[in-house]
């Protein structure tokens, strides 16, 4: 069959000059569904900038001071599980296992954590590891007793995988490494204890009752932590708390931290512990931090999609009344797609500057919104506002923004591509 | 007359108008030839189908019946695109009411089919459209706005509009409908002096007789049919 070729449209210019035409001359309306757009798109950025900051601000906080990665009880399968399989080169190649969770058990703390640290090197995303010793104590002061956490700790490896040197607020990690007897204070507890630098405080466990002297304190900003935590040097953990050999955990850092639930999984087949990534830890506060942007955003979408509701009511009111110029297009040549697309060039336009000033309002605001002074303590430590200025925020207020106009767009432009012009000429368009 | 000189031509054509019990039979198998560098005034008393013709022949509508060719092209069961295509490049239309794109200057207006047409690149075009509105007599008005010309001076804008892409055939639906005596008869020298230097097609609509008379070729239509 001989079909002659499509059509090409007429050219964007041309569809281009004579949307913006049609735009100016309602230029009231289109102001509003304008200022609709750019608030929208704005007040997304800002809310997105400062949920995503502070998320972020509490995953600093928490892998600055957990880590990325705790590895802790072993894993060892009971008599319910059975596994066989062949080991060395000329080993037979059938293999049998047999694996049930049900049967598994943990036993507290890393019997071997110098094996696990020298095994950890072989990770190229691990970029360092602490083995930490762990016990409930009791800090006795002048001025009253607490129950506490001793965590000894060797202080060069424990700062590579924490920000323990950007969180000590008072006293020297210096002054900590020099004193055999040091001991590193949270700033609650050492405020509930009414101690200083300088002080002495006795730490009791069982039937052990060492003294030692508060060289630092620290603020992590997470109130559990800064209530209860005491960093001695191992040596001195291990004696008080009377574990001679082991770990009660070992805290790992990583170079890329988002891989940390795979290579968590790696370790756990590896080692045969219990290790936990960042993700699974605080997955409670992480879940809270994602409802509330996504709650955010589908509130401040609300924005968007009232303005786009106006421009849907001002390209319809300006279908109906340039019905004779559609028809007189019609009537040149200008085909329905070409009449279609003025009328999304028109919401298109709209979109485009919208977008663009909702870009700028959106980040002046977060600009001085981060200059805001606000005290926050408890799950993390900040005295002003926490923003995150993530070009993906700006992408996501784009891309609501565009879906709600091209479809505010899109049924005017349809019911202009339809009207007839010879029905409109002879005056009985409906 | 030889088929070479034919511009437009039609044949038995049916029109319908309205639904139901209002349903009018509007055009009664009409049968028309429009011959190039002639000027053919369709007259008749309102509602005797003279528009609705001249929209078919236009092809902004279609027929129940009958078929339609422009310049030896069936065009009457042809597709939406490739009516609207034909319309681009072989027709030109004067409607009584001009309707400019008021928002553009005289100037854009003109340049508006040729923009369509897209043959021209831009100085062209408006060298085009400068000429065309000086032979209209608006050559110093070729920047204003629509809405700051007179009612004979839109007409005229529109005339060198339906002339811009230097089509085979014009339709004018009553073009001096809307003005005075002295507008009417500058609007149609105009519209009959241009079309026939450039041997182009008229066919217009007109109630005024003066105006019919000074046509090549009158061709009256009662209830939906020509009587001659």
């Amino acid at each position: 069959m001989n079909r002659r070729p499509r059509r090409a449209p007429a050219s964007v210019s041309t569809t281009l000059r004579i949307a913006l035409r049609f735009l100016t001359a309602k230029k009231r309306a289109m102001l509003m569904s304008l200022a609709g757009i750019v608030f929208g798109v704005g007040f997304f950025v800002v809310t997105q900038a400062q949920t995503s900051g502070f998320e972020q601000f509490f995953i600093r906080t928490i892998l600055g001071t957990n880590g990325a990665i705790q590895i802790r009880d072993k894993i060892q399968d009971t008599m319910g599980s059975m596994a066989a399989a062949g080991h060395g080169p000329n080993a037979p190649r059938a293999e049998i296992s047999v694996r049930s969770e049900g049967t598994r058990k943990y036993i507290e703390g890393v019997e071997n954590p110098d094996l696990v640290m020298e095994a950890l090197r072989q990770f190229r995303n691990v970029s360092g590891a602490s083995m930490v010793v762990r016990g409930s104590v009791v800090a006795d002061s002048s001025f009253r007793n607490e129950t506490a956490q001793a965590y000894g700790i060797k202080l060069d490896d424990h700062l590579a995988v924490s920000d323990m040197e950007r969180q000590i607020v008072r006293g020297s990690l210096e002054e900590f490494r020099a004193a055999h007897a040091g001991a590193v204070v949270g700033t609650v507890l050492a405020e509930r204890l009414a101690i200083d630098i300088g002080d002495t405080i006795i730490l009791r466990a069982g039937d052990q009752q060492r003294r030692y002297r508060v060289t630092a304190m620290y603020e992590t900003g997470v109130r559990d932590i800064d209530q209860v935590r005491i960093y001695l040097h191992l040596g001195e953990a291990r004696s008080l708390l009377k574990k001679v050999t082991g770990a009660s955990f070992i805290q790992v850092n990583l170079f890329d931290k988002d891989r940390a639930p795979q290579d968590a999984r790696l370790m756990e087949q590896v080692f045969r512990h219990g290790v936990a990534s960042w993700q699974e830890r605080e997955k409670t506060w992480l879940e809270v931090f994602r409802a509330l942007r996504f709650s955010s955003a589908i509130t401040v979408s609300t924005i968007i999609l009232i303005s786009g509701l106006g421009m849907f009511n001002t390209l319809a009111m300006i279908v109906m009344e340039k019905t004779k110029e559609i028809a007189i297009l019609r009537s040149m040549g200008y085909t329905r797609e070409d009449i279609s697309r003025i009328f999304l060039w028109q919401g298109a336009l709209v979109l485009m500057a919208g977008s663009v000033l909702g870009w700028i309002l959106g980040a002046a605001v977060t600009y001085g919104v981060e200059r805001l002074p606000i005290r926050i303590r408890g799950i993390f430590s900040t005295d002003h506002f926490m923003v995150d200025w993530s070009p993906w925020h700006y992408v996501a207020a784009t891309v609501t923004a565009t879906v709600v106009v091209m479809f505010a767009s899109l049924v005017p432009a349809r019911r202009a591509a339809r009207l007839e012009p010879g029905d409109i000429i002879r005056g009985t368009a409906q | 007359m030889s088929t070479t000189h034919l511009a437009l031509r039609c044949d038995n054509l049916h029109r319908y108008l309205g639904e139901g019990e209002g349903r009018v039979h509007v055009l009664r198998g009409v049968s028309f030839e429009a011959h190039k560098g002639r000027v053919t005034a369709i007259v008749g008393p309102s509602g005797c189908g003279k528009s609705t013709l001249l929209y078919l022949l236009g092809l902004l509508d279609q027929p129940e019946e009958g078929s339609i060719w422009i310049r030896d092209r069936l065009m009457s069961n042809s597709g939406d695109l490739d009516r609207t295509a034909a319309r681009c490049e072989h027709i030109g239309f004067v409607f009584q009411f001009h309707f400019l794109m008021q928002e553009f200057t005289a100037l854009e207006n003109v340049m508006m089919p040729m923009r369509r047409l897209g043959r021209l690149g831009e100085t062209e075009m408006a060298a085009r459209a400068r000429a065309l509105l000086q032979d209209v007599g608006l050559g110093d008005k070729t920047h204003r706005l629509a809405t700051q010309l007179s009612g004979g001076e839109q007409q005229r804008v529109a005339i060198a509009r339906a002339l811009a892409n230097q089509p085979a055939i014009i339709l004018a639906d009553e073009p001096t409908g809307n003005l005075d005596q002295k507008n009417s008869a500058m609007v149609f020298d105009l519209l009959t002096r241009l079309a026939k230097e450039n041997g182009q097609a008229v066919v217009l609509v007109t109630h005024n007789p003066d105006i019919a008379n000074r046509c090549d070729e009158i061709r009256p239509m009662r209830d939906g049919e020509f009587v001659r």
